[in-house]
């Protein structure tokens, strides 16, 4: 029932040692950090807000509705989360969601939370908050703005969660880089879709019948500088995986000189992993949309960058 | 329609699910560290571990089988392992169509991840089920997990039914309003868009409802005298015995990793 219905929950068994740790102290530090910031900012009116949303959250992700054939679009609730009840609460609300669904349910590993949090919690959380508050910020806080930075927020946490985990199972020496990051990152762009989608209308819903919160969310803030730490750690992350995608010595490259042909070895690779292949989308395409995640991401940077400097001179001035 | 049948935890009188939570929480825990540790090819350490959670599933009576179904849920998984069986370097065992070929290093290290994966879901498994969640949550306590992410815990576990009810409610509407097709794959309600617009807005409703409730749960605590101070009961001593099973398998998990490495 609770079967997770993206693949992103890494099982126990699949990173190995040093990544799990490396993974666990981020996300305990990030979410440590969190606590601090819950205890000393927010009322304690959100102790019981955060744990019934993530109650709400872990139900919600029951939510589905059919796209075509068997396949269908699901929540995840990061970008939601993020958007209602601002980044650090968020970061807390994904934590007890991800905690317990390997607690209890089996969903993703033990050893491996570490590497979950930080791929739902941190990951999801801060680029959600990102692109949400930057595309606000250039809209000037028009009513379309919500929708759109809801949907692209959604999008691309999914989408970059998606890529972490891959970078961490080929860190881990699991998968091979060029293949589990191309086809993580392929299956994902279409699964954003339904999260997108899922939460445009929750965010619809939500300004139609109480426009109050969405304007209470929005407005908890973090400072300048930490959303500008947090882009350009996901982008440094992405700009060091894209190489590592493309010049990893083992992998495809060496059946390719096993037998001399390139081209015909990777077609069938990519059958027998139907899971995480992308059909009619060839490793090349994958590659280039890929890049243009990437793009996105550094113009994403570089927009705060020049927000960033800009409110420094206004203050200075 | 109640959803008590989520709970994983299944009551049975048994040696497993009287050991104390917390030794239980860690020595899980220690077990998953374990198998995580063990260099790749250990065959007989793995069988050990093996052997280990067996013996633990058979006396927690949960029923082998219960364990298996449960453990297969991580299975899919394995696939994105696979492809380590074409790629790692080392001396060819097989060749196959299409210009793959099986390396021994391939093979082994593909073996190991899902031996290890699948003795690391058997653990956890039991783990849930012959453990109370009030017991994980003073496990939670007892390994210096910061109150307040312990209460958000208890606090989502003790609505997560209700909100899972909710979300059968909203499903079962949105089935009497949309229409159903038997014929697989047939179009039900509308575009794909709007579909995704509609499910939206359950969820958005379901959000809507958590604000609410929160209120009201907000109140309540209040009544009952809450300050924003998560205040909890003393944790009870751990008994002596629990303590010795605590230091066995300790000592075992720690014998079978030098085991693991030495040889």
């Amino acid at each position: 029932m609770f079967l997770s219905p993206i693949q992103m929950h890494i099982p126990d068994g699949f990173l190995s040692v040093p990544v799990a740790l490396i993974l666990w102290a981020i996300s305990v530090i990030v979410v440590g950090y969190a606590l601090r910031r819950a205890n000393r900012d927010l009322g304690e009116r959100q102790v019981p807000l955060m744990g019934v949303l993530a109650a709400a959250i872990f139900a919600g992700q029951m939510l589905n509705f059919s796209v075509t054939g068997g396949t269908s679009g699901h929540l995840l609730g990061a970008a939601l989360a993020t958007i209602l009840l601002g980044p650090w609460a968020a970061v807390l609300v994904m934590t007890t969601v991800v905690g317990v669904q390997a607690l209890i349910f089996q969903d993703g590993g033990l050893l491996a939370l570490g590497g979950n949090l930080f791929n739902m919690a941190v990951i999801g959380v801060s680029v959600s908050y990102t692109v949400f508050h930057t595309i606000r910020k250039l809209a000037g806080n028009r009513r379309r703005a919500v929708f759109l930075g809801g949907f692209a927020a959604a999008w691309l946490s999914i989408v970059v969660a998606s890529l972490a985990a891959a970078i961490e199972l080929a860190a881990s020496g699991t998968s091979p880089a060029n293949i589990a990051i191309p086809s993580m990152g392929g299956i994902h762009m279409l699964i954003g879709l339904g999260e997108g989608l899922i939460t445009l209308g929750a965010l619809t819903f939500s300004q139609a019948s109480r426009p109050d919160l969405l304007q209470a969310g929005s407005t908890r803030t973090v400072r300048g500088g930490l959303v500008w730490v947090f882009g350009l750690g996901i982008a440094l992350l992405l700009a060091i995986a894209s190489p590592l995608a493309s010049a990893h010595p083992d992998g495809l490259e060496w059946v390719a000189e096993q037998k001399g042909f390139l081209d015909a070895a990777k077609g069938p690779v990519f059958k027998i992993i139907p899971d995480y292949a992308m059909p009619g989308i060839s490793n090349s395409a994958a590659a280039t949309i890929l890049a243009g995640v990437l793009g996105t991401l550094l113009v994403f940077g570089l927009a705060l960058t020049i927000a960033y400097l800009r409110r420094q001179r206004h203050s200075a001035s | 329609m109640h959803v008590h049948f989520l709970d994983p935890y299944r009551p049975r009188s048994s040696p497993i699910h009287r050991l104390d939570g917390r030794v239980k929480f860690v020595l899980i825990l220690a077990f998953i560290l374990t198998a995580a540790l063990l260099p790749a090819g250990a065959w007989a350490p793995y069988g050990a571990l093996f052997g280990l959670i067996l013996l633990v599933e058979f006396l927690s009576a949960l029923g082998m089988g219960y364990v298996l179904k449960r453990s297969a849920l991580a299975f899919p998984f394995v696939l994105a392992a696979l492809p380590v069986i074409f790629t790692a370097k080392g001396s060819i065992v097989a060749h196959l169509p299409f210009g793959l070929v099986v390396s021994e290093v391939g093979l082994e290290r593909f073996a190991s991840i899902a031996l290890k994966s699948w003795l690391s879901v058997q653990a956890a498994v039991v783990l849930a089920a012959s453990t109370q969640f009030p017991d994980l949550l003073v496990a939670m306590r007892a390994v210096r997990l910061p109150r307040l992410l312990v209460m958000l815990f208890g606090l989502m576990w003790r609505y997560l039914f209700v909100f899972a009810d909710e979300v059968m409610r909203l499903t079962r509407a949105r089935s009497a309003r949309s229409g159903q097709s038997d014929l697989p794959n047939a179009k039900t309600g509308g575009s794909v868009a709007w579909r995704a617009h509609v499910t939206g807005g359950m969820a958005g409703n379901l959000f809507l409802r958590a604000f609410e409730r929160s209120d009201r749960i907000y109140m309540a605590m209040l009544a009952r005298g809450y300050d924003g101070e998560v205040r909890t009961l003393p944790l009870p001593a751990i008994r002596r015995v629990h303590w010795l099973v605590f230091i066995a398998g300790l000592a075992i998990l720690v014998l079978l990793l030098i085991l693991g490495f030495l040889f």
